[in-house]
């Protein structure tokens, strides 16, 4: 534990899981894909989150993002119990602090990347010309400028990528949530991106998660967690000192 | 926030340019068909009264037997009139311009070797001037032609063309049944009535020949009575009753057994008739409205399943659930407001070319026009509301994961 992790732990983390567990089904066909999990992230962390399928990483990720709640225990962010917010709640929260970067990408198909980048801001209610400059910032940081008017499918998956990365930082959340960011990418893209990533956490103090079955890109996180079965494997996880 | 979604909507809706056009198609038709009926319906009911407004409004009608029913209704069987009912209400009531008392009959008229189906007419000159017939050609009948009851007759121009085509009927005779009658005027052609039939089709002799020649009686079936203005209208029709109930010797307390109309009247019956119509006409478009709004449903329904990643999306990133049922509320709205806007053009050059080929006057309805824009517009909310529900309770994890 670092000195500087423990001063935010005194404060409160950003991301905070409490014996989280997260049951799907009911009775003898119950699955149980967390079992009761403790986890704090802090505020400017990059967090790589691994393990096998069905270990219960994309469920956890589900929960971090708001998208899902857990069945017993209490999810924090920023303090706030996400668990008893409503489903609109838990949506504005999404809106104000996170950012979503998918493996597939999901980009809205037909639609130019500078609008992709666009659509967060529009139900922020920023209004028209700031928007534009926003996002053509953003689409500078992720190296794609000149490249506005093109749709998903005239773009490489590289550049698809860097384009959600784009609409995900555009708001500048307090957390990025990446769920296998490089899963459809060569591993020259996939370095790309994650320097991007990097970059991002490093130059503007977004927190990131992200999800990965490849140790070559958990590498560019400062703290790995692990899971297994529902839980986190303490033996496997290893934390980087600054 | 809405103006966006506005945009969005059109956007959608041209990029699928065919399946949008046939996803309205309903609406256009329905709208247009709304639209066409109405618009042609208030031009019939204004020829209707047009054409019975030419008649003059100062024109009295007295049917026997129970009625009120107008042209074509029924009426039980009475006693008949007599010419002296007719003079007697002459001589004793105010205000009037003429009286004629009428009897006719369906009559086969022969000229040589043409013969025509004809209505023939016992009436007296006065027929000529309540009726405001105008003479093309030829007299009226004299006063020694009427009181003998002579075998004289004005041909309307229709029986004229039919029996003498382009010659001059004056001075020949024709046959009715067995009496010979001599042609002595024709009359001023007046088309076709609004009720369709050809007013020009008639013959006119003296009531005294038809009387004794072709009826075999001395009844009068009709009488026409002309005001000299219509202002005094309800006081001359209340002196007619009140006579004629004398003359026909009808006790306190009973019903009359005739019946007196004046052409507004007439006029009330054929329009509330024709409205009647319009809006029956109406109600079977409006239906086709209705099927148009589920044609809208379906299509809608089919483009939430289709971009269910991307509700997954906009839902990840933080649009709340009103703001997804909004997008496709609105989305259907605009699809049917637009199917409406193209339904009321068409419409209306449908309505204005069957006015054209009805030859009835096209009378613009923007009262219709509205209502079926609005009506159009509500049909995308009612029939939008469930698809867009549906995308709005999607759930973001599944809605992602959806290919």
């Amino acid at each position: 534990m670092t000195p500087a992790a423990s001063n935010h732990r005194e404060n409160g983390s950003l991301i905070e899981l409490r014996a989280v567990a997260k049951v799907y089904g009911a009775g003898r066909a119950a699955m149980h894909a967390l079992c009761g999990i403790d986890l704090s992230i802090d505020q400017g962390e990059f967090v790589a989150v691994m393990g096998p399928s069905g270990s219960g990483k994309s469920t956890c990720m589900n929960i971090l993002g708001c998208l899902d709640t857990p069945t017993s225990g209490a999810y924090l962010f920023q303090g706030v119990d996400v668990g008893k917010l409503s489903r609109d709640q838990r949506a504005m929260l999404r809106r104000h602090y996170l950012g979503f970067v998918f493996q597939g990408y999901n980009l809205l198909n037909r639609t130019s990347a500078l609008e992709n980048i666009e659509l967060p801001l529009i139900y922020r209610g920023t209004p028209t010309t700031e928007r534009r400059a926003m996002a053509l910032e953003a689409l500078q940081a992720v190296g794609l400028t000149g490249w506005e008017s093109h749709t998903p499918s005239e773009l490489s998956g590289g550049q698809q990528q860097r384009v959600a990365i784009a609409r995900a930082i555009v708001t500048n959340p307090k957390v990025l949530l990446a769920d296998e960011p490089t899963g459809n990418l060569d591993s020259a893209r996939s370095r790309e991106i994650m320097d991007l990533l990097t970059a991002f956490n490093r130059d503007r103090g977004i927190t990131v998660v992200m999800v990965t079955h490849e140790s070559d890109m958990a590498e560019y996180a400062r703290r790995q967690v692990h899971f297994k079965d529902g839980l986190i494997d303490h033996g496997n996880s290893k934390e980087e000192s600054l | 926030m809405v103006w966006e979604t506005v945009l969005l909507a059109q956007r959608e809706i041209r990029r699928n340019v065919l399946r949008s056009s046939l996803t309205i198609l309903g609406i256009v038709i329905g709208v247009a068909a709304v639209i066409t009926m109405v618009t042609l319906g208030g031009g019939a009911t204004a020829q209707v009264t047009a054409d019975i407004s030419s008649l003059g409004t100062n024109l009295l009608q007295v049917h026997t037997g129970q009625g009120g029913r107008g042209p074509g209704g029924t009426r039980a069987p009475a006693e008949m009139f007599t010419v002296e009912d007719a003079e007697a209400i002459a001589r004793e009531i105010s205000g009037l311009e003429a009286v004629a008392p009428n009897s006719s009959q369906r009559i086969q008229a022969i000229y040589g070797n043409e013969n025509w189906s004809t209505t023939v007419m016992g009436s007296t000159n006065g027929f000529v001037l309540v009726r405001d017939w105008a003479l093309e050609s030829g007299r009226e009948f004299t006063d020694a032609e009427l009181r003998a009851g002579k075998a004289v007759c004005i041909l309307g121009s229709t029986v004229r063309k039919e029996l003498f085509g382009d010659q001059d009927p004056t001075g020949a005779s024709i046959r009715l049944q067995k009496i010979s009658c001599q042609v002595i005027g024709v009359f001023q052609s007046k088309g076709q009535s609004s009720f369709g039939s050809d007013q020009d089709d008639f013959v006119l002799i003296p009531l005294r020949a038809f009387q004794r020649r072709i009826a075999g009686n001395t009844d009068v079936s009709t009488i026409y009575i002309s005001a000299k203005d219509s202002g005094g209208l309800q006081g001359i029709k209340l002196n007619i009753e009140r006579l004629l109930r004398e003359r026909r010797h009808i006790t306190n307390g009973k019903e009359d057994d005739f019946h007196l109309h004046d052409m507004r009247e007439i006029m009330n019956t054929l329009t509330g008739t024709t409205r009647v119509l319009t809006a029956l006409l109406g109600a079977v478009a409006a239906v086709s409205l209705l099927v148009g709004g589920i044609g809208i449903m379906n299509i809608m329904l089919v483009s939430v399943t289709e971009r269910t990643r991307e509700i997954g999306i906009r839902l990840a990133i933080g649009a709340l659930e009103q703001e997804v049922l909004l997008q496709f509320l609105i989305e259907a709205v605009v699809l049917s407001c637009f199917g409406g806007l193209i339904g009321i053009v068409l419409g209306l050059i449908a309505a204005a070319a069957g006015a054209h080929a009805l030859q009835v006057p096209f009378v613009f309805n923007p009262g219709i026009v509205v209502i079926a824009f609005v009506f159009s517009a509500a049909v995308g909310v009612v029939f939008g509301y469930f698809p867009a529900r549906k995308a709005a309770r999607l759930d973001p994890i599944e809605a992602l994961r959806h290919e």
